[in-house]
């Protein structure tokens, strides 16, 4: 497992700071006005990252990384397994079968593959098992992508009982194969690495940080981008290899590899009370009708961060769009397979261990909003801060450093910024200076003799007699 | 702390935006994620019915440590007959309305269970003012 010092969440997504040149570009994708500006150089606010990836998408100088295991960290382990995310399956090119590209992880140096589609297929069972139940909670959330799990836990934190208590795929997947090699293979669990093939940076996080259970069943992430080459390698040159091993495997369902693309999951699930959102700008949208109650004859929120779903995470190499199309035709290819996924051996044990699928602690609200501890408090700083957003120029421009205006005034009363940091305030100031100076250098020494001064009391003498003349008239 | 929002009758490409705001002010002060929640849905319903019914309204938030007040002043036909409008399923929305999945005839009664208190003032072609008091913890 990933271990960064001094942190209080667990994230993947860094700053390469000799790479950062202080542009705004990051700060402004950024959907929790997670990132500023400082001295130069980008920093993330780890309370509110939710490492949905967009400022590593966004980034024109690759200074935004995801920090993730590699295939090094193998060797810590004697026996290892890998979970494929459905998104790896679209990669290749049209044609490929599931179970080859499984047969080439056995072939680069694991020991056993469990498919996280596969998975997928009992999980879309739960889940439509669970929805059924009668509820006062509705619409329930997916909670299978951990970056709209953080958002909501930041940002929407009054929603976080809208999160469907049902372990992700990848989860389910970690549990069988724990299941499989400790009491099938009789294998000490500490010999044991299992390791989930990452789309995208908010998965990493998530084998590190787990939401909804305590169990780390998963000993870490390594990017899909990272095994891609190794796997196209075997495809291209090993097919005889590979031929022979695929027979032992297991790959899920058309609907449980369709879980790679938007729509895949409630494709899944069934019924037609279900919504798929994807873009994280799309998905705060949609949990914005939630909170407005406006979603309550809705059963179901399939969300994913990513445009596209997993296919279009950070970690993945062909573009989403070509991608989506191949998992389409895969879900196609493959779609009369549910059955015989769910009449398996495995599944069958799998499915009787609901433990195996629930989440086995709430998950908990991370608010981040809040101004101050004190309400009376918070109060007045929401009120400075009003005022100080009128006083602003309203261009949103970052120069700052902050996202816009509103996120300054925010940073001020925080106590986090100056509103000399706004570069039209700061010419304001500095014409006024100006004017200052220039009023002060027009001023002569009196052994120069005050000619302007002099003329100016005259005048005001002057006035002032005129203006009490008609007084004494009276 | 006092805020006021335009709300401009028939845009329902910004309807919902003021209410929005009003939730995320009482995120920043601290209010109990109950009382966010009770506020956002009255607030996103008398929102919606200055868009659906009316021409013009603000929607004015007061708040301090122990209460939060709404306050959904519109300009707009007013309301015929108050008692009628609060029965759950009476609307008088318009089928575009209906359509877009508004006006299902459960603003008010919505409104009323969230709010601790709920007063409605109506002036036939005049207007319509809604001022919800709730409790803030």
């Amino acid at each position: 497992m990933l271990k960064v010092k001094n942190q209080q969440y667990f994230h993947s997504v860094h700053l390469m700071e000799d790479k950062c040149k202080g542009c705004v570009n990051c700060i402004k994708r950024c959907p929790t006005e997670a990132i500023r500006v400082r001295d130069g150089k980008a920093h993330i606010i780890e309370e509110r990252c939710i490492d949905c990836g967009e400022c590593v998408r966004i980034c024109p100088n690759q200074a935004k990384i995801v920090v993730a295991d590699t295939l090094e960290n193998l060797k810590a382990y004697k026996y290892n397994v890998a979970l494929p995310a459905p998104a790896i399956y679209g990669q290749f090119r049209e044609g490929i079968d599931p179970r080859h590209v499984m047969a080439a992880l056995l072939a680069i140096g694991f020991d056993d593959v469990v498919d996280v589609a596969f998975a997928a297929d009992l999980v879309g069972k739960k889940i439509r098992e669970a929805i059924s139940a009668p509820s006062e909670i509705r619409p329930f959330i997916s909670s299978a992508c951990p970056a709209v799990v953080r958002l909501i836990q930041v940002r929407f934190p009054n929603l976080v009982e809208h999160i469907l208590p049902v372990l992700s795929p990848m989860r389910a997947a970690a549990n069988i194969a724990r299941n499989h090699v400790t009491e099938k293979m009789g294998l000490d669990p500490k010999d044991v690495g299992v390791w989930f093939i990452s789309p995208c940076p908010g998965k990493v996080s998530a084998v590190n940080e787990p939401a909804g259970t305590e169990d780390n069943t998963i000993s870490g992430a390594i990017p899909i981008a990272e095994v891609y080459p190794l796997i196209r390698e075997k495809l291209n040159h090993n097919q005889e290899e590979l031929d022979q091993i695929v027979a032992d495997l297991k790959p899920g369902s058309g609907l449980g590899l369709g879980w790679a693309r938007s729509g895949g999951e409630n494709q899944s699930i069934g019924g037609s009370r279900q919504i798929a959102v994807d873009g994280i700008h799309s998905v705060i949208q949609i949990l914005e009708d939630v909170e407005r109650g406006k979603l309550s004859d809705i059963d179901y929120i399939e969300a994913q961060a990513c445009v596209g779903g997993c296919v279009g995470g950070v970690l993945t190499v062909e573009n989403s769009f070509i991608t989506r199309r191949r998992v389409r035709i895969l879900a196609t290819d493959n779609a009369g397979r549910l059955d015989g996924v769910l009449c398996d051996e495995m599944a069958c044990e799998a499915l009787d261990n609901e433990d195996w699928f629930r989440h086995d602690r709430p998950i908990e609200p991370r608010p981040t909003l809040k101004l101050d501890d004190d309400m009376a408090v918070a109060i007045r700083k929401m009120e400075q801060m009003e005022r100080i957003v009128e006083d602003l120029p309203g261009l949103d421009c970052g120069s700052c450093g902050a996202p816009n205006c509103r996120a300054l005034a925010e940073d001020v009363v925080r106590g986090l910024a100056n509103e000399m940091d706004c570069v039209f305030k700061l010419r304001e100031r500095v014409a006024q200076l100006a004017g200052e100076m220039m009023e002060l250098a027009e001023k002569a020494p009196p052994a120069m003799g005050h000619v302007e001064k002099k003329a100016e009391i005259e005048n005001a003498i002057g006035e002032h007699s005129a203006k009490t003349k008609p007084d004494t008239e009276k | 702390m006092h805020f006021v929002f335009e709300v401009q009758g028939g845009d329902f490409n910004k309807a919902g935006d003021a209410s929005s705001k009003v939730k995320k002010i009482l995120q920043q002060i601290g209010s109990d994620s109950t009382v966010v929640r009770r506020v956002a849905v009255a607030c996103y319903e008398a929102e919606m019915n200055v868009v659906i019914h009316a021409h013009h309204g603000f929607v004015t938030l007061d708040a301090d440590i122990n209460q939060v007040i709404i306050v959904v002043e519109d300009e707009g036909p007013g309301i015929e007959d108050i008692e009628m409008a609060m029965t759950p399923g009476y609307s008088t929305a318009p089928d575009y309305v209906r359509e877009m999945g508004f006006g299902a005839g459960m603003g008010l009664p919505n409104m009323k269970n969230c709010a601790s208190q709920m007063e409605i003032k109506s002036r036939r072609g005049i207007g319509t003012t809604v001022r919800m008091v709730f409790e803030n913890a």
